[in-house]
């Protein structure tokens, strides 16, 4: 029953991602604004422009073309940068461990701090430290992540001078190099991710602490940390982990803050640059990894919650 | 004729009597905490100078007036420049007077656009049922397995940016939410006792939808704006910060922080020496205090409505 449920779910996980393989592909080719005219710009006349579309391959009707693309896509074949005429494969492959790097740092470090003090909130609700969390995290998720960087930068760089504002990887820096270069978009992504997972944590303990057991455990006078510990923290465990996945999957949008504000050498600033200069191949390899990347932590994160909860386990 | 009087009378102290009734409810009353009360004045305060920035700003927001770009305040023929100048020598406080309009102003379209679609649709969806709702359920659920800020890079990726597509595709992303909301909401609701009373005594569908399902509908959804609105000024800020946003020489906050950034090591003041600009901070700050005053109304109208017993005695 479990299997089925979860196997089901990896099916929805399937479906999805190529339905988002469909709307990548119809936003980037079928609405107005011929890649052919951007190409060739002001020396278009009709004959290049025919010559230019039939060379992409864009005079075949539509279909063709999606499943041509998604066929290269899926073969690891991304297709050629519009600028500079590298393949799209090599651009990603020199980008993508640097955002890799930076996301598990970011993980690594986030998950503890956020359970950690989502749980201490929330075992003293209504208490001056909980009501500065509740604060603090509550204004985090409220500003812009380039209102934080912002910050970051005037104190750690301009007024410590601690930290270097921007950074420049040669890729043969020692570790502590590379650590002293990430530590600022390292901190700032901490603070984004930390802040939503700290309020949900905190959320889910004190939803779980109204169930009518845990109300049953306060009447009988068991202690708060216990109550807490034993009941409440097993029963979060599901909300907590999804918390997780969802937050990771935030990751991908703070990234392409962070990554841009710190000219950090990382796939979302590869994107960036690609919609600038209206790359579209480009972008639609970059925005199919994010995406992909987005719909699998949340089919993790829907796995993780039918997995730690038997009543998700028995849907009625 | 003083017989008739004394007659509506009586309906009228019986019509009394029905008030007092203790089943009847209680009127709303919105009770915000003092921090509640600070956050209100500040959106109020950003409300008006969307009315009235452009006109009380010192300078216009592209002349470039200053002695030097990211300059500390100071006075020269043209006037004050109250918090110095921006890095083309623009005065810093015009461009935020001005900026709010850009900011706010657009957001509340696209917030407005993405609530009258969602809501249209997520009633339609919930009332008519069957296919309708199927079809419009997969669409927004396909919208929804994207990361909004990879929707919106992708779609200016194709189209370019423009103030209309920034409205449009705020809108859209945005309007998924809201047709959850609005579906949730709508389905709860139409299978109350007194949506079915008129369906029996044979109401129309639309009257049913305008007299009983909207009421009842709005208070949630007007929370809702709120934080709605703090995501799409977010989102748009965030797009005209990478550059892909309302395009310069328009003034607007996102913008304004990425352009003003190497002031930060890079400001000069009056001797000359080279010190900290702030002309990155003021737009951010502007941001910062819209969208974190939105949230703690928000957050305090929800405290108010809410509460169990675990939550008082823990």
């Amino acid at each position: 029953m479990m299997m089925r449920m979860v196997f089901q779910r990896l099916g929805i996980g399937i479906v999805t991602l190529f339905v988002v393989s469909v709307i990548v592909f119809l936003i980037t080719s079928i609405l107005p604004g011929d890649v052919a005219q951007i190409i060739l710009g002001q020396s278009a006349t009709p004959d290049t422009l025919a010559a230019l579309r039939a060379e992409l391959g864009m005079d075949q009707p539509g279909y063709v073309r999606y499943f041509s693309w998604l066929g290269n896509m899926v073969t690891g074949d991304l297709g050629i940068s519009k600028a500079g005429g590298a393949t799209i494969s090599s651009l990603i492959d020199s980008r993508i461990w640097n955002t890799l790097m930076m996301a598990g740092l970011v993980s690594l470090i986030s998950i503890p701090i956020s359970i950690t003090l989502g749980l201490w909130a929330a075992m003293h609700p209504g208490t001056r430290l909980d009501r500065i969390v509740t604060f603090g995290t509550l204004s985090t998720i409220s500003v812009p992540e380039f209102f934080i960087s912002t910050v970051m930068v005037l104190i750690f760089a301009v007024k410590l001078k601690w930290l270097p504002a921007t950074l420049y990887l040669s890729g043969d820096e020692s570790w502590l190099e590379l650590l002293k270069a990430m530590a600022m978009p390292l901190i700032t992504l901490v603070i984004v991710v930390s802040a939503q997972m700290i309020r949900m944590t905190r959320a889910g303990i004190l939803n779980v602490m109204s169930a009518p057991y845990i109300e049953m455990a306060i009447l009988k006078g068991v202690p708060r940390k216990r109550i807490i510990l034993r009941h409440a923290l097993y029963n979060a465990f599901g909300p907590i982990v999804n918390v997780i996945a969802l937050n990771l999957a935030y990751l991908v949008s703070g990234v392409v803050i962070v990554e841009t504000i710190f000219s950090y050498p990382g796939l979302a600033k590869l994107m960036i640059d690609g919609v600038q200069t209206r790359d579209l191949p480009l972008v639609q390899a970059c925005a199919m990894i994010f995406c992909g990347v987005y719909v699998v932590l949340i089919l993790l994160a829907d796995i993780a919650s039918i997995l730690s909860n038997p009543r998700l386990r028995h849907p009625k | 004729m003083s017989e008739v009087v004394s007659k509506e009378d009586e309906v009228l102290a019986k019509l009394d009597a029905f008030a007092e009734l203790p089943d009847t409810p209680p009127k709303r009353k919105l009770k915000l905490s003092w921090v509640g009360k600070l956050a209100s004045l500040v959106v109020i305060f950003w409300l008006v100078i969307i009315v009235i920035g452009p006109s009380i700003a010192p300078h216009h927001e592209m002349d470039m007036d200053g002695d030097d770009s990211f300059m500390v305040a100071h006075d020269n023929e043209y006037g004050s420049f109250y918090l110095g100048t921006d890095h083309l020598g623009r005065d810093t406080l015009s461009r935020l007077l001005y900026g709010a309009r850009n900011t706010i102003g657009i957001a509340l379209l696209a917030t407005l656009l993405a609530y009258s679609m969602g809501i249209t649709l997520g009633i339609l969806a919930a009332v008519k049922g069957g296919w309708i709702d199927m079809v419009i359920s997969r669409i927004n659920d396909a919208i929804l397995a994207l990361p909004s800020i990879m929707l919106g890079l992708i779609v200016i990726a194709a189209l370019g940016s423009s103030v209309p597509i920034l409205i449009g595709l705020a809108g859209v992303i945005y309007a998924t939410s809201v047709f959850r909301i609005a579906r949730a909401l709508a389905q709860d609701i139409m299978v109350q006792d007194f949506v079915e009373a008129a369906h029996a005594r044979g109401e129309r569908i639309w009257w049913i939808i305008r007299s009983e399902v909207l009421p009842n509908a709005m208070m949630p959804l007007a929370t809702d704006f709120g934080l709605r609105l703090v995501f799409v000024v977010l989102f748009i800020s965030s797009l005209s910060f990478l550059g892909l946003g309302i395009q310069p020489p328009a003034s607007d906050w996102g913008s304004m922080v990425r352009e003003n950034l190497a002031g930060l090591s890079g400001g000069i003041d009056l001797a000359g020496n080279i010190i900290t600009s702030y002309a990155a901070i003021w737009p951010a700050m502007a941001i910062a205090s819209f969208t974190i005053a939105i949230n703690l109304i928000v957050d305090d109208i929800s405290a108010k409505s809410g509460g169990s017993l675990a939550k008082k005695m823990i």
